[in-house]
Parts: structure tokens; C-alpha cells; sequence
């Protein structure tokens, strides 16, 4: 298991050095002089030779790249454009807001779908299977952002005044705010590393919540994170459900099932125990490939549940030609998504002995 | 064994060609057969807009208020007022009239990216499967970076280098399917080019371009209809996305997703702005969906010889 990590971490080299590559030559090939976009229009032409000079952007590009990777390695993303804050800062920043609503949908529709899913594949062709096979179909080919506004309306709008009343945007009511776990375990001597560390976790709002006990607002933002994370997770919801029902579809009929039913064992142990655990690779695969598309999906749920994550900040400083910031956004956003496959492949060995000895 | 009593129909089915075969199953196959109604409907619509459009798409109409709501004279709304199937939106344009001219766009928009996803994949893919060595190993490598970036991600980069329109949506929403389509392409190749069929020909002279061409490519190709179709989808979806968050089509454009984008904060009081042009990218990616999975099950060879 261990040569199998250590070959797949090995593969993953190349594909993060093109990664950085890519986001490279993109902030490269944009147009315009990047000493216009930071010092203004007015900027003179000694004031950009001496940026130019500062930037190291008169060095020739193999050099400017290999710097670029060096300084990623030590977490250095650069300085926004627009108000001079370290990109890091802003990743931890907003980092969480991403994160929170992607685990929340992934739970959200990894329970669902495969629930369904089963509930498909053993009722084959009952009203239950049509329907759900129905909804995963309109489910695969909604827009993101339009269920998000519905469901808005929905909830925010239609139960107004009622139980089922959900907040349609923001992550707490107004009011309502968290401390930093700097401030609250007196932690004013950290540094490097450990403070970045903190601070993620600090606007982690549900987690901070969670350990310093603070009921009231985790409640709160587990409220506010109900309609974006049924949003953004109805989609692969669909695509889980259908592949789960046909993958168990395809392990009902083996042989082995047969010989299982006809030892007499209860059908709830042949489904779960025999033909789920068989039917798991391709569902995994699914799972996996789905939590990539959450990340893709960020930026429109962030945008019509008006939630502080990177998304939003994506889109501002694509908007506003804050190029830093979406370089730095672009690579870590895709190293998230490498880490998921990677996770996903070793979960196969995992899953399937026979993949470990090949 | 079939009964004797089928012998004729069995001969009958036997004396299809391939084409026919899968013609026959994707006509009988129900979700098909709801995507082709669909996407008939959105085809039509598309073509005979000019004549089915009440109004002109960008034209701002000065005898009603802004965001009116639909108003049907059949469903009793009073004659006085003026008809708006879908009501006004928040530039006073007739919102069906603009729904009429965006399926337009969408189709374009969809099968010109899917297409030229697929050109360049499927070249790509064919040459990396059948030079092989190191052309494979550099077309394929940059195939991997590619997909190892959430694919709306990766667009919206794509679009802040080239700036926003509705063009370069097109390209970002294209350059991001190629690595799917390359990969389909390459992995049939391989397959293809080990038989003896292929060794045949080339022992007959056939040059390595025919070989690509004539033998190889026809038998890479049912896989990639599937893939064009479903891609086809995603692409909608993509674009739309696109011109939602203002990086896609330019205002007054009648695009779906911009449409959506534009009237986003008015959901609470004009829903009807919000609800409809998502319905229509709905049932177009739809369409395509139910195809691409009736052509799935059509093209399958173990379908069609294990019945």
C-alpha cells in the first residue's frame, strides 16, 4: 500500500508543476502592462522601470517562473493589486466559507444519492424508481444558480413566517459574530505558520463555533448553510443516485447474489453487505468527481447566496483585473481538486485489493 | 432459440445494417424519444423566431411598466393591458420574445463549442493513440493538467486572459472539453490499432493517414457521439454559467444565463424573470441528456448482440 502511495504522489509531480505552468503563462499573456493595473494610469515611465525592476519582471521568463514556483512553496501568493494585502491572508479568509459549503453538500448529497439510489435499483420500476430517475434527470441538467434562486424564493419567501422559513444569503444573521480563537484562547504570540493555521480555522465559523462551545451561532450557521449546500449538492445528488442504482443494478444480477439469497439470508444483508460493497468502486469514482464539480460550482452558489467565499472573490478580482489574486485562487483551487482524485484513487486501493498488487 | 414462428422477423432484423439497427433501437427508446420531441421543439423555435417572437428581443417597450408580470388576456388578464406571455422584465423587454431568440444562442453556442471541442480532441487524441512514444506522452501529460482543474474554474481563468464576450466563452467553454473528448478518442485508438484488421491493411500499403482515416477513426467514433452529445449539455450549462456571473454574452444580449444573471436580485418580486429562463436552459440541456443516454444504449454492441 505504501510503494502505491508513494508511485501515485510521485505521478502527481508533473501535473502540479503544469498546473503552476499553466496559471504561469496565463497571468503572462494577459493583456495590458502589470504596472498600469497596480501604480494606475498615471504612472510614469521611471516610477514601472523601477516596479518592473522590483517585480523582477525584467528577468527572463524561465528565471520569473522558477522564482514564482519557489515562492509558492513557501506559501508566498504575492500581494493583491488592488489593496495590498497578502493573497494568503485573503485565502484564509475565504478559504473556509468554500470549504464549509462543499462538505456540507457533499454530505448532503452522498447520503441522499446513494439512499435513493439503492432504494431505485431494489424497487426496480416502482413508482419510487420512476420518480427518483425523473428527478435525477432534471437534477443533472438544472443550472446551479437557478435552483439556488428558487430555492431561495422557496424557503425565504413562500414559508415566510412559517417553521420552514430558511435566511436566503449571508453566513449569520446580522448581529450575530464570532470571536478569532486568537482573541479567545490568548494565543497573541503565534506566528509563521501556526497563526495561518489558526486563523483558518478561526473563520472556519462552524468549527470555532463547535470548540468554544458556542451554540447559538453554530446553530445559526449551520441555518444559513442549509439552501447553498442543498443547491449546490442537488446536481451530484442526481448523478450519485443514478450511478448507484445502476451499478447495484449490474451486482444484483451476479451469480454470488443468487448463492446468497439462496443460503437465506435476509434481504437487507444481501443488499448492504453484498452487493453495496461490490457496487462501491464506480460509486466512489462518482462521489469523488462530484466534490471537484462543488469547487467549480463555488462561484455561482457564492454568488446568489451572497456567501464570503472564494468564489466571489474570484469572480471581484477577475472583474476588477486583480491578477494576483486569481492566480493564486486558480492554483489553489486546483490543488484541492488534485488532492480529491488522489484521495479517490487511494480509496480504490483500498476498496479493491486486486488494484494494490497490480 | 426463438420460435420457429419468428424466423421471418428474425431474418428481417438480421438484414439491417448497423446504421439501421441503431436507428431502430434510439427511435424505440423512451427517454429518446422525449429528448428529440424537446430538442425538435427547441430547434423549431429557434429557426422560426423572427415569426414566433410578439416583439423585438432588444427593443424597450414604452407602454408598460418595468417588470411586469405575465399577462395572458386567455387567462383572463384584462384586455386593456397589453399581452406579455412571460410578462416585462427590468429593461421593459418582452420576456418571451427574448426567450425566443436566446434558444438561438444556445443551441449555437452549444454544439459550436462541443464541436470544436471535438475537432481538436479528436485530432489530438488520434495522433497521441497512434504515433504513440513521446508525442503521446506530451499531448496526453497536458491533456492530465488540463483536467486537474475544476472545468468552470478553469473557464473563468480562461475568460479573465481573453476578457469577457461572448466568443471567448465559446473557446473557455470549448479548450476545457477537449481533454475529455482526446482521452475517449485516444483510449479507442489503442484498442483499434492492435488488430489484425489494421495490420492487414497495412500490409496491403495502405498509408498511415488511410490507416487513421479509413480504418481506425470509424471504429473509434461511437464513443465520441455519445460524449459530443452529453457535451453538448454541459456546454449550455457552462456558457450560461458564464454570462450569468457578467463574464459571458454583453447586456442586451438575448442570452438565457445573462438574462437569469440581470434579474437575480429581483426573485423576491418579479420571480417570473428568474424562473423562466431557467426553465428553458433546463429543458434544452435536458434534451441532450435523454439523447446522449438513448445513444449510449443504443450504440452499445452488447446490447445490440445480446439483446
Amino acid at each position: 500500500m505504501t510503494t502505491f502511495i508513494i508511485r501515485r504522489l510521485i505521478l502527481l509531480l508533473p501535473v502540479l508543476l503544469g498546473i503552476t505552468f499553466i496559471t504561469f503563462s496565463m497571468t503572462r499573456l494577459l493583456p495590458g502592462d502589470p504596472c498600469f493595473a497596480v501604480m494606475g494610469e498615471k504612472a510614469t515611465v521611471a516610477q514601472c522601470q523601477e516596479y518592473r525592476q522590483r517585480q523582477g519582471l525584467n528577468d527572463p521568463l524561465p528565471v520569473q517562473f522558477v522564482h514564482y514556483l519557489n515562492n509558492i512553496a513557501h506559501g508566498d501568493f504575492g500581494q493583491s493589486l488592488r489593496n495590498n494585502r497578502q493573497v494568503t491572508d485573503i485565502v484564509m479568509e475565504r478559504l473556509p466559507m468554500t470549504l464549509e459549503v462543499a462538505i456540507g453538500a457533499t454530505l448532503f448529497s452522498t447520503t441522499f444519492g446513494i439512499l435513493l439510489g439503492i432504494v431505485s435499483a431494489v424497487k426496480r420500476n416502482s413508482i419510487i424508481d420512476v420518480v427518483t430517475m425523473m428527478i435525477a434527470n432534471a437534477g443533472v441538467s438544472m443550472p446551479v444558480f437557478w435552483l439556488g434562486l428558487v430555492l431561495a424564493y422557496i424557503f425565504a419567501l413562500t414559508f415566510k413566517g412559517t417553521p420552514l422559513w430558511i435566511p436566503p444569503s449571508g453566513r449569520l444573521t446580522s448581529g450575530l459574530s464570532i470571536p478569532p480563537l486568537v482573541q479567545t484562547y490568548n494565543l497573541q504570540n503565534l506566528s509563521g505558520p501556526m497563526l495561518t493555521l489558526v486563523t483558518f480555522a478561526s473563520n472556519t465559523v462552524t468549527f470555532n463555533a463547535l470548540i468554544t462551545g458556542n451554540f447559538k451561532v453554530l446553530g445559526d450557521a449551520l441555518w444559513h448553510l442549509i439552501l447553498p449546500c442543498v443547491a449546490v449538492g442537488t446536481i451530484p445528488l442526481s448523478i450519485i443516485a443514478r450511478m448507484t442504482r445502476a451499478s447495484l443494478l449490474e451486482i444484483l444480477g451476479q451469480d454470488y447474489i443468487r448463492t446468497a439469497r439462496a443460503k437465506g439470508l435476509r434481504e437487507r444483508v444481501v443488499i448492504i453487505k453484498h452487493a453495496l460493497r461490490n457496487a462501491l468502486l464506480p460509486i466512489v469514482t462518482i462521489v469523488g468527481l462530484s466534490i471537484g464539480g462543488l469547487l467549480s460550482g463555488a462561484p455561482l452558489t457564492e454568488t446568489v447566496f451572497s456567501l464570503p467565499g472564494m468564489g466571489t472573490e474570484l469572480i471581484r478580482a477577475i472583474l476588477s483585473r486583480d491578477y494576483t489574486v486569481v492566480q493564486a485562487f486558480t492554483v489553489i483551487i486546483a490543488l484541492i481538486f488534485v488532492t480529491i482524485n488522489l484521495i479517490v484513487d487511494l480509496s480504490y486501493a483500498f476498496l479493491d485489493p486486486r488494484i494494490r498488487l497490480q | 432459440m426463438k420460435t420457429i414462428n419468428s424466423t421471418g422477423l428474425l431474418k428481417q432484423a438480421s438484414q439491417r445494417t448497423p446504421f439501421q439497427k441503431v436507428l431502430h433501437r434510439i427511435t424505440r427508446h423512451r427517454s429518446a424519444q422525449v429528448g428529440f420531441l424537446i430538442l425538435g421543439l427547441m430547434i423549431a423555435i429557434a429557426i422560426l423566431a423572427p415569426v414566433l417572437a410578439p416583439f423585438d428581443p432588444i427593443k424597450v417597450l414604452t407602454d408598460v411598466k418595468v417588470r411586469t408580470p405575465p399577462c395572458i388576456h386567455w387567462l383572463g388578464c384584462p384586455a386593456d393591458q397589453p399581452e406579455h406571455i412571460f410578462g416585462v422584465d427590468g429593461n421593459r423587454r418582452d420576456l418571451l420574445s427574448r426567450i425566443i431568440f436566446g434558444a438561438r444562442l444556445s443551441l449555437v453556442i452549444g454544439i459550436a463549442s462541443a464541436t470544436f471541442a471535438i475537432l481538436v480532441g479528436v485530432i489530438l487524441g488520434a495522433l497521441a493513440g497512434f504515433i504513440g512514444g513521446w508525442f503521446d506522452n506530451l499531448i496526453m501529460r497536458l491533456m492530465d493538467v488540463l483536467l486537474a482543474f475544476p472545468s468552470l474554474i478553469l473557464a473563468i481563468a480562461i475568460v479573465a486572459v481573453l476578457g469577457p464576450g461572448l466568443i471567448n466563452v465559446l473557446l473557455a467553454v470549448s479548450i476545457v472539453a477537449i481533454p475529455v473528448y482526446a482521452r475517449v478518442v485516444r483510449a479507442s485508438v489503442l484498442q483499434v490499432k492492435e488488430q489484425d484488421f489494421i495490420s492487414a491493411s497495412r500490409a496491403l500499403g495502405v498509408s498511415n493517414f488511410g490507416l487513421l482515416i479509413n480504418h481506425v477513426m470509424p471504429n473509434a467514433l461511437t464513443p465520441i457521439i455519445v460524449q459530443g452529445t452529453l457535451g453538448i449539455a454541459s456546454a449550455i450549462l457552462d456558457s450560461a454559467a458564464l454570462s450569468f456571473l457578467g463574464l459571458g454574452a454583453p447586456p442586451p444580449t438575448p442570452e438565457w444565463g445573462l438574462m437569469l444573471g440581470e434579474e437575480r436580485n429581483s426573485v423576491f418580486n418579479a420571480p417570473h424573470l428568474v424562473f423562466i429562463p431557467g426553465i428553458a436552459i433546463m429543458l434544452t440541456v435536458l434534451a441532450f441528456n435523454l439523447i446522449g443516454d438513448g445513444l449510449r444504449d443504443s450504440l452499445d454492441p452488447r446490447l445490440v448482440h445480446g439483446g
